[in-house]
């Protein structure tokens, strides 16, 4: 997918002025809300009319003021999904499926219903209304509805923000699993750095209508990482966890990592705070924590006023943050080696 | 043996057909102005709605006198009727002409409110998913709208059935052509004698509108229920 867009529009005082061009088929755009996300993908899809610039989604244009393009919303293939399910009420899940499925034209048509529905686990709910489905069904049924238009894009405004954490973390292997199967590109909206990261490979980050920074997700992440309270956060997929004296004990490249608290589900996603990691030069006598694992250092990088550093312990990568005094007095630097301590608490369970 | 005379009987049937025929006249145009009052945006809409509105404010022989020199012998468009050959005044259908006009606000009220009440983000869904306006309007906004078409054709029905002010101007009190509940009700009470059949004229007008009022929460809640 390759998409360019030099658009403004304008809202009373505010004002959204987009001009980028990106490629790739797992795009990010990242901000806070009021940051013009929604008002930009309003446009893309031709929901929203910008008041002047032009849009063109694989050469295609899509929306020229000077050249009087505007093509319409249904023909633009942009197929959506919203933060709320937004399913047609008086229709059967079967019949919200095929909505878009109907009304792409054969030649056109990528996604079969059998399939899809296998992927998004939907083979025993096909005959229910959709009132009382739970809502990750729900958003499984609308991420399922856009699959089935076949679009050549589809744009995600915030598919995640309506669902609990548990819940999050369960639909977002259906999202990339239905896309990466069918070959979808997506657009993927979202207010959530965590989320960027687990779903797309480049990010534009928008703030007050503006564009100001593109690159991937995990540098976004570095970049930011003295910025706000949480740190930088280390994402770790640990699958099943032994079991014994309380702690969970996972298999993790070629080390054990203890932890408390049990994994949501199988894929046992954890997520843990750079700021949670402590450093030593040497191997501490005794310690409290649960987990010292011995790392090399493979890069260090500056943020808000504090130091990353990027240690490589036995195959996987972790990222620690010290402030600079700490930095300066343990003499980190690329190639050295230290010991980080984390405690088995510190280790959060997503997924 | 019915209580009823031949003309009270004409009266009661007229009224029904009058209701029925206004209403169903009424609803595609009342849906098309709750649309476009719903989902255009254009300039002159306010006056447009104001003058929707209006005849839910008039007082209805206001209406009655209004539609009376519009479609009398010198009206503007008496005028072209007349030359096409078709008179209305003083016809059951200028009742039916009365009743839709008095009843009108009401129908498009209705249905507004159903609509307006509509997510904005199923019509997205729908036009995004490859759907054209008039494919979003029939497989989303219609039957989204059904509760609100049901409520607003019941109360125009149940208002036509009442109607009498603008009825007896432009299509007069005439037993067995014009005539309809309410006129031969005040029939009945302006002559001497008259107050039985009055009286059993108000009991058939109450039984219409329990009628109507039954089936409006019959249907009523099935839709609810299949939501």
């Amino acid at each position: 997918m390759e998409l360019q867009m030099g658009v403004s529009k304008s809202y009373g005082p505010f004002r959204l002025d987009a001009d980028f061009s990106v490629k790739g088929d797992r795009v990010g755009i990242f901000g806070e809300s009021g940051s013009g996300k929604s008002t930009l993908i309003g446009m893309l899809a031709g929901l929203v009319e910008p008041d002047d610039g032009t849009i063109c989604l694989d050469g295609e244009t899509l929306y020229s003021r000077s050249a009087g393009v505007a093509i319409p919303t249904e023909r633009r293939r942009i197929a959506m999904v919203f933060q709320q399910p937004s399913l047609f009420p008086h229709l059967s899940v079967r019949n919200n499926l095929l909505y878009g499925y109907r009304r792409c034209a054969p030649q056109h048509r990528r996604v079969e219903f059998e399939p899809l529905v296998q992927v998004l686990k939907l083979e025993g709910l096909l005959d229910r209304g959709v009132n009382n489905l739970s809502g990750g069904e729900q958003q499984r049924v609308a991420i399922g509805r856009a699959v089935l238009a076949s679009p050549r894009l589809l744009v995600m405004d915030e598919p995640l923000s309506a669902l609990d954490d548990a819940l999050k973390f369960q639909i977002i292997p259906y999202l990339t699993g239905v896309c990466g199967r069918f070959g979808i590109p997506f657009l993927f909206i979202s207010h959530s750095l965590l989320e960027m990261r687990l779903m797309t490979d480049t990010v534009l980050m928008f703030d007050k209508g503006r564009l100001v920074e593109q690159g991937n997700a995990d540098e976004l992440a570095r970049r930011r990482m003295g910025l706000g309270q949480v740190g930088y956060i280390n994402l770790l997929r640990l699958g099943r966890p032994a079991v014994s004296n309380g702690l969970h004990t996972f298999v993790w490249g070629d080390r054990q990592l203890f932890i408390s608290a049990a994994p949501k589900s199988e894929a046992g996603l954890y997520e843990l705070s750079s700021r949670d990691i402590i450093l030593f030069k040497q191997h501490p006598e005794a310690i409290s924590a649960r987990n010292l694992l011995k790392g090399r250092v493979v890069t260090t990088f500056e943020s808000g006023g504090k130091t990353g550093v990027e240690l490589e312990c036995g195959g996987d990568r972790l990222i620690a943050e010290v402030v600079h005094e700490a930095a300066v007095e343990l003499d980190i630097r690329p190639g050295g080696e230290l010991y980080a301590a984390i405690k088995a608490s510190a280790f959060r369970p997503l997924g | 043996m019915s209580i009823f005379s031949p003309t009270d009987l004409d009266a009661i049937g007229l009224s029904a057909r009058v209701a029925l025929v206004a209403t169903l006249v009424s609803l595609p145009f009342g849906f098309a102005m709750a649309y476009v009052m719903t989902f255009r945006r254009f300039r002159g809409k306010v006056l447009l709605e104001v003058a929707v509105n209006l005849p839910l404010t008039l007082p209805p022989v206001v209406i009655g006198y209004l539609l009376l020199l519009l479609l009398g012998k010198n009206g503007w468009l008496g005028h072209l009727l007349a030359q096409a050959g078709i008179r209305l005044i003083f016809t059951w259908q200028a009742a039916v002409v009365a009743s839709a006009v008095v009843g009108f606000p009401l129908l498009v009220r209705s249905i507004r409110i159903g609509m307006e009440s509509i997510d904005q983000r199923l019509i997205h869904a729908s036009r995004t998913l490859g759907a054209r306006w008039y494919d979003t309007l029939f497989t989303v906004i219609v039957p989204l709208s059904l509760q609100g078409i049901l409520a607003g054709s019941s109360l125009m029905f149940a208002r036509s059935l009442g109607e009498f002010g603008a009825t007896i101007i432009v299509a007069g009190n005439i037993p067995g052509v014009t005539q309809t509940i309410p006129l031969a009700i005040f029939d009945y009470a302006s002559s001497p004698g008259g107050e039985r059949m009055a009286l059993a004229l108000c009991m058939t007008a109450i039984v219409l509108s329990l009628l109507v009022l039954f089936l409006h929460e019959h249907f009523g809640r099935k839709l609810a229920r299949r939501d």
